[in-house]
C-alpha cells in the first residue's frame, strides 16, 4: 500500500503531502526532509527506485518538481511508478499544461484530484477519461 | 476542456498566497501570517455572521497556513459547520480541513460523525463521495465504530452508484486496516467478491483491493475469489488493447488491475486443475506479450507492459509449481539484465533472487552468472550493484562458491561503504557454507580482514575460530596462515585478534619449522601488542601463558614481558590482573598443572552460525530475501487458515503420517521373520507432487544401519534439510541431541519434529523432548535435546516425523532414529575360562540365536575389531581357541533388569561368510542383537 504521496521541488519545498498512515508533524517534517535528500542526489542514470527505511520510493523527476510515493518493499515498482505518470496527465489536462504554481495556488484542488485516483493508499481509479469526467462534474458545483 | 484559474473562486486567498510568496524573508512571511491571523479570529469572532463562502475562504487560508508549518490553533468550529453547507465547494473545504487537521476533540468528532452520517445519507453521490473520503483519509477508531456497519451495505447495494463503490469498498479497507475487529465479516464479504465481475473497472480496481487485503487474513471466506480473479484476468489479458477504452494505458489493457489482481491471487495456493489451466494460460500470455514488439515506443507502454510481467512472475515464483513457467521467467528475466533501462536491470537481478531459491529454477538462474558479476563491476547506480551482490549470494551453491566469493572479494576493494559490512557476512557466511575444503575458508577469512577489516564484525572472527577448533584438519594450516599474514608491516587489529588465538592454541603445529620456532611467534607476536586496543591485548596476555605451556623454552622470555612495569602496573584493571595472575600462574605451577589448566580449548558445540543472525537483523525487512519471507508468511498465513488450502490438501488427504508408521509398528515384532528394517515404509513422504523429497528413501535405512556402531553423524540429508546426530549413553539412560539444518536460504515454518512410538516400544521405551521452535531461518540450525530411558528391552525403533512447510509447499518426511539394544550395552571384561563357563549356563534352545550370512563388506579384522566394540561389548581377546574367531561380552541395561549377553563372529573367508551367535538370557534380546549385528558385516 502507499504510505504517502509527496510532491517537492527541487530546493525542497512540498507542494502536496498526502499521508496514508498515522505520523505525528514531527515525524512527517523529517521524512519530508529524508525523501528529498535521497532524491535529489540521484542521476538521471539511475533507477526510479530507492530503498526507504522499510519502504521503498518510487519517483518520477518533471521538470523542477519530484513526485514521490513510498510504498511496501513488495510492491509493484513500476505500476507505481507508471501511476505517478498516469496523475501527472491529469494534473496536466485538468490544469491545461500544469505548473508548479498552479499546484500552489490550487492546493485545495490538488487533494481532491489525488482523492479520485488514490485513497485509503490504493489507486482507486485509473481512467484519466472517468477521472477528468468527475473532476469537471465537481467544477460545475463551484 | 476548460483549465482552472489560478485560485479561481477564492480571490483573497490567491492574493494572501502571493503575498506570502513575496515575503523577501522567514521574519516577512511569519509577520504577513499574523495579520492574517489576528484578521480571521477577529471575522470569526465578530458578531456578523459570516456567509458561507467567506467561512470557506478563511478555513482555506487557515489550512494554508498549517500547510506552510505554522500551528493552527481555531477554527476548527467553522470547518465543522461547512460540513453542512449544501454547497459542494464549501462542503469540500470543511472536509479537506477535518482530513488534514484530525483532531481527537471529542465535541467535534461527535458533530462531524454527524455530518458524515447525514452526508452518507444523502443519496447524493458527491457528498456521499466526500464524506467517504473524509472517513477513509482519517481513518479513526470513533469513526470505525460509527460507519463499519453503514458501508458495507452502500458497498453492495444495488443502486449506488459506481463511484460510490469505488470510495466505499477502499473506506471500508482503511477502516478494516485500523480496527479489524470493528469490521466482522457478514453476508456481505460474498457480494464483495462478485464486484469483480463489475461491469465498471473502476470498481473492480477499487474492490480488487479490499478484497485482497481481506483474503489475506480471511482466505476462506473469499476463496472463491481465486476463480472470479483469473477469469476477469483472462479477459483482460486476451483482449484486443483497444477493448478496454477508458482503461488501456499507452495499448497495455488495465495494467493496474492486472497487478492487483495478480497479487490477489498470490495469497492463494496455486488453484484447482480447472481454474489452474486458465491461470496458466494467462501467464503463458502474458510472457509471450513480452516477446512481441512493443507496440509503442513510448517508456510508459514499456512500463506499464512490465508491471504487469513482474507481477505475474511473482505469481509463478509464489505458486513455484511449474518448471515450465518458472524457466520462462528466469529467462525473460536473464534478457532484462542487459536492457539499457536501468529499472529493468535492477528489477531483473531483485526477481531472479527470488527465482534462485526454487528448485526449479535455481540452476537457470545460475546460468546467468557471468551477466550478473559484470553487473557488479560496471552498474553506475549502487543500489544497483547491492541488487547483483544480493542476487550473488541468493545463487550459491557447491558448484559456484569459490568463484562467486572470489568475485564478492575484489568487489570488496571498491564497494562503496554503506554496503561493506553487508558484503562481508556474505562472504564469510557463503565461505563457512561451501566450504569443502577448510583452508579455503580459512583463506578467505583472511582475506576478509585483510580487504575490509574495519567492517569484519565480532561474530566473523570468533566464527572463524570456533571452526578451527572444531576442525582438527585444518589447525596446523590456519596457524600457518595467520603466521604467514601476521609478517605484513601494517594488519588489521582482527588479524590480531585471530592471529594469536590460533598461534596460542596452534602455534605448537608448526614449531618444528625454524622460521616459524616459538620465540619468531610470540616475538612477532608482541610487535604488535603495543599498537592493540585494551581487549587485544588482553587476548594476546593469554596467548602468551598458553605459550608457556606449549613452549617451556620461551618461558623466561614471557615472564619478562609479564614482570615488566607496563603490564603489572598497567592501568587497566583487566590487563593487569591478567598480567599478575598469569605471571603468578607461570612460576608455581607445575608442568602437569599447567598443562591441564592451560589445556587446548574443547570443540564448540554445533550452534547455529551467530553471522546469519547479524546478517538477518542487520538487512532489515527492505531487502529481497526478507521481502521472499513476508511473502512465505503470507502463503503461510493463508494455507494455515481453519481448512487447509489445497496444496496441503493432498497432504491432509492421505493417511495422516503417523497413523501410517504406526500401522508399520503393529506389523509383528518378528522375531523369527527377516530383519524389520526391511520393511519399505522408511521415509514416508505425503506432500505433494512438486516436492522432491521422495526418492531420499533407499538412503535412509543404510543411514539407519550406520548408526547401529556410532552414536555421531549425519542421519538425513536432501535439498532443504539435514538432520545431524549426536548421542551418549550410559547404564539404561541416553541423551540423543537432534540437530536440524535448513539448507535453504528461507524460512522453513510451522516447523514440527514428532516422535513416535509404536504401542509396544511405548511401554519399553521413554523418550522426553521439548518441541522446538516452529520457525527455522535460512541457513539455520536448530537443536532438539531427547531424554532417552530403556525400561525393557526392546525390538522397533522409534520414528522421527517432521513436518514443516517451505515457500508454498508442505513437507513431511519420517526417518527410524536409531535408538537400539545394544546403546544400552556395558562391556564386561572376563577371562577365557569365565567366558565358556558362562557360554554353557546359556545354553538353552531359546537363548541362543545363530545366523549365517553372508558377508556384504571386505572382511578386514581391524574394522570388524571396532564394529563389534561400536556395537558397545567388550571385545576379548584370546579367548577362542581360534585367533581368527571374535568373541564379546557385555551386559544390557535396562530399567527393570540387566541381560548378560555373549556373542561370538565366525568368519569363513574362503566362503565369504560369517556365522554369528549370540547368547543371553532373554530370547528376545538374544534375536534383536543378532539383527542388528548381522547387518554390519
Amino acid at each position: 500500500m502507499i504510505r504517502f504521496i509527496l510532491i517537492q521541488n527541487r530546493a525542497g519545498k512540498t507542494r502536496l503531502a498526502k499521508w496514508y498512515m498515522q505520523f505525528d508533524d514531527d515525524e512527517k517534517q523529517k521524512l519530508i526532509e529524508e525523501v528529498h535528500a535521497v532524491v535529489t542526489v540521484r542521476d538521471a542514470k539511475h533507477t526510479n527506485f530507492v530503498e526507504f527505511r522499510n519502504f521503498k520510493i518510487i519517483y518520477r523527476r518533471y521538470a523542477g518538481l519530484y513526485f514521490c510515493i513510498c510504498v511496501d518493499v513488495s510492491d509493484n515498482n513500476l505500476a507505481y511508478l507508471e501511476a505517478i505518470h498516469n496523475f501527472v496527465e491529469v494534473l496536466n489536462e485538468y490544469f491545461h499544461n500544469v505548473c508548479e504554481l498552479d499546484l500552489v495556488f490550487n492546493f485545495y484542488k490538488v487533494y481532491t484530484v489525488v482523492d479520485e485516483m488514490f485513497l485509503a493508499g490504493e489507486i482507486r481509479e485509473t481512467s484519466q477519461t472517468k477521472v477528468l469526467k468527475q473532476l469537471l462534474m465537481l467544477q460545475s458545483l463551484e | 476542456m476548460p483549465a482552472v484559474s489560478k485560485g479561481d473562486g477564492m480571490r483573497g486567498l490567491a492574493v494572501f498566497i502571493s503575498d506570502i510568496r513575496n515575503c523577501k524573508s522567514k521574519e516577512a512571511e511569519i509577520k504577513r501570517i499574523n495579520k492574517e491571523l489576528a484578521n480571521i479570529r477577529s471575522k470569526f469572532k465578530g458578531d456578523k455572521a459570516l456567509d458561507g463562502y467567506s467561512k470557506k475562504k478563511y478555513v482555506c487560508k487557515l489550512l494554508f497556513i498549517f500547510l506552510l508549518g505554522h500551528d493552527i490553533d481555531f477554527g476548527h468550529m467553522e470547518a465543522v459547520n461547512l460540513l453542512s453547507s449544501n454547497r459542494y465547494t464549501e462542503k469540500q473545504i470543511g472536509y479537506l480541513f477535518i482530513s488534514v487537521l484530525v483532531n481527537s476533540n471529542s465535541e467535534l468528532i461527535r458533530l462531524i460523525n454527524n455530518a458524515i452520517k447525514n452526508d452518507l445519507a444523502s443519496r447524493n453521490p458527491t457528498f456521499m463521495g466526500l464524506a467517504l473520503h473524509c472517513i477513509a483519509n482519517v481513518g479513526s477508531r470513533e469513526m470505525a465504530e460509527a460507519f463499519a456497519g453503514e458501508i458495507p451495505k452502500i458497498l453492495v447495494a444495488g443502486d449506488t452508484m459506481d463511484s460510490v463503490k469505488q470510495s466505499a469498498a477502499l473506506c471500508l479497507l482503511r477502516l478494516y486496516r485500523a480496527s479489524p475487529d470493528l469490521v466482522p465479516m457478514g453476508d456481505w464479504t460474498s457480494r464483495v467478491v462478485h464486484l469483480l465481475n463489475d461491469q465498471h473497472l473502476g470498481v473492480v480496481t477499487a474492490a480488487t483491493s479490499l478484497i485482497t487485503t481481506l483474503a489475506q487474513k480471511n482466505p476462506e471466506e473469499f476463496k472463491t475469489s481465486v476463480s472470479l480473479a483469473v477469469s476477469r484476468l483472462s479477459r483482460i489479458v486476451t483482449s484486443a488493447s483497444t477493448d478496454l477504452q477508458d482503461y488501456t494505458y499507452y495499448f497495455v489493457p488495465a495494467p493496474w488491475l492486472s497487478v492487483k489482481l495478480l497479487r490477489l491471487l498470490q495469497c492463494y495456493p496455486p488453484p484447482d486443475p480447472a481454474v489452474r489451466g486458465r491461470l496458466t494460460e494467462c501467464l503463458e500470455t502474458i510472457l509471450n506479450k513480452a516477446q512481441e514488439p512493443p507496440k509503442s515506443k513510448k517508456v510508459q507502454h514499456s512500463n506499464a507492459k512490465n508491471a504487469v510481467l513482474f507481477e505475474a512472475i511473482s505469481l509463478i515464483i509464489h505458486h513455484d509449481s511449474e518448471p515450465n513457467l518458472l524457466v520462462r521467467a528466469c529467462n525473460q528475466l536473464g534478457q532484462f539484465l542487459q536492457h539499457r533501462e536501468t529499472n529493468l536491470r535492477y528489477l531483473a537481478l531483485e526477481s531472479m533472487c527470488t527465482l534462485a531459491s526454487s528448485e526449479f529454477s535455481h540452476e537457470a538462474v545460475k546460468t546467468h552468472i557471468d551477466t550478473v558479476i559484470n553487473a557488479l563491476k560496471t552498474e553506475r547506480d549502487v543500489s544497483v550493484r547491492q541488487r547483483a551482490v544480493d542476487l550473488l549470494y541468493a545463487m550459491c551453491d557447491r558448484s559456484n562458491a569459490q568463484q562467486i566469493v572470489a568475485e564478492m572479494l575484489s568487489y570488496l576493494e571498491t564497494a562503496d561503504y554503506s554496503i561493506r559490512e553487508e558484503i562481508v557476512l556474505k562472504v564469510a557466511i557463503l565461505a563457512e557454507k561451501y566450504a569443502v575444503d577448510y583452508t579455503w575458508y580459512v583463506d578467505t577469512i583472511l582475506n576478509l580482514i585483510r580487504i575490509a577489516g574495519d567492517y569484519v564484525s565480532e561474530e566473523v572472527w570468533y566464527r572463524v575460530i570456533q571452526i578451527v577448533i572444531n576442525r582438527d584438519d585444518v589447525q596446523g594450516y590456519a596457524a600457518k596462515t595467520v603466521f604467514e599474514a601476521l609478517q605484513a608491516p601494517a594488519c588489521h587489529e582482527n588479524l590480531v585478534k585471530v592471529g594469536g588465538y590460533i598461534l596460542g592454541e596452534f602455534g605448537n603445529l608448526i614449531a618444528g619449522d625454524p622460521r616459524s620456532s616459538p620465540l619468531i611467534q610470540f616475538n612477532l607476536l608482541h610487535s604488535k601488542f603495543h599498537l592493540c586496543s585494551v581487549p587485544t591485548r588482553a587476548l594476546l596476555l593469554s596467548t602468551y601463558i598458553k605459550f608457556v605451556n606449549l613452549f617451556p623454552e620461551v618461558k623466561t622470555t614471557i615472564q619478562d614481558v609479564l614482570r615488566s612495569d607496563s603490564q603489572l602496573k598497567n592501568a587497566d584493571v583487566e590487563l593487569q590482573q591478567r598480567a599478575v595472575e598469569y605471571l603468578r600462574l607461570s612460576t608455581v605451577a607445575s608442568t602437569d598443572i599447567l598443562a591441564t589448566v592451560l589445556e587446548e580449548m574443547p570443540p564448540f558445540p554445533e550452534r547455529e552460525s551467530s553471522i546469519l543472525a547479524k546478517l538477518k537483523k542487520k538487512k532489515g525487512p527492505s531487502t529481497v530475501t526478507d521481502l521472499e519471507e513476508a511473502k512465505r508468511e503470507r502463503s503461510a498465513d493463508v494455507n494455515g487458515g481453519p481448512e487447509p488450502a489445497p496444496a496441503s490438501a493432498s497432504a491432509a488427504s492421505t493417511p495422516s503420517p503417523s497413523a501410517d508408521l504406526l500401522g508399520l509398528g503393529a506389523a509383528p515384532p518378528a522375531p523369527t521373520g527377516p530383519p524389520p528394517s526391511a520393511g519399505g515404509l522408511l521415509v514416508d513422504v505425503f506432500s505433494d507432487s512438486a516436492s522432491a523429497v521422495a526418492p531420499l528413501a533407499p538412503g535412509s535405512e543404510d543411514n539407519f544401519a550406520r548408526f547401529v556402531c556410532k552414536n555421531n553423524g549425519v542421519l538425513f540429508e536432501n535439498q532443504l534439510l539435514q538432520i545431524g546426530l549426536k548421542s551418549e549413553f550410559r547404564q539404561n539412560l541416553g541423551r540423543m541431541f537432534i540437530f536440524y539444518g535448513n539448507k535453504t536460504s528461507t524460512q522453513f515454518l510451522n516447523f514440527t519434529p514428532t516422535l513416535i512410538c509404536a504401542d509396544d516400544l511405548q511401554a519399553n521405551l521413554n523418550l522426553q523432548t521439548k518441541p522446538v521452535d516452529p520457525t527455522v531461518d535460512g541457513g539455520a540450525q536448530v537443536q532438539q535435546v531427547v531424554n532417552i530411558e530403556c525400561v525393557s528391552d526392546f525390538t522397533e525403533a522409534p520414528v522421527l516425523n517432521i513436518q514443516f512447510r517451505y515457500g508454498g509447499t508442505f513437507q513431511n518426511v519420517s526417518v527410524k532414529l536409531p535408538i537400539t539394544l545394544n546403546k544400552f550395552f556395558q562391556p564386561t571384561e572376563m577371562a577365557s575360562q569365565d567366558f565358556f563357563q558362562r557360554w554353557k549356563q546359556l545354553s538353552n534352545p531359546q537363548q541362543e540365536v545363530q545366523n549365517i550370512f553372508k558377508a556384504k563388506h571386505p572382511m578386514d579384522t581391524e574394522i570388524t575389531k571396532a564394529k563389534i566394540i561400536g556395537f558397545g561389548s567388550a571385545l576379548l581377546e584370546e579367548v577362542d581357541p581360534n585367533p581368527a574367531n571374535f568373541v564379546g561380552a557385555g551386559i544390557i541395561h535396562t530399567k527393570t533388569t540387566q541381560i548378560g549377553c555373549l556373542l561370538r563372529l565366525e568368519p569363513n573367508l574362503q566362503a565369504q561368510m560369517y556365522r554369528l551367535t549370540l547368547r543371553t538370557s532373554k530370547d528376545t534380546v538374544s534375536q534383536r542383537l543378532c539383527d542388528l549385528l548381522s547387518e554390519q558385516f
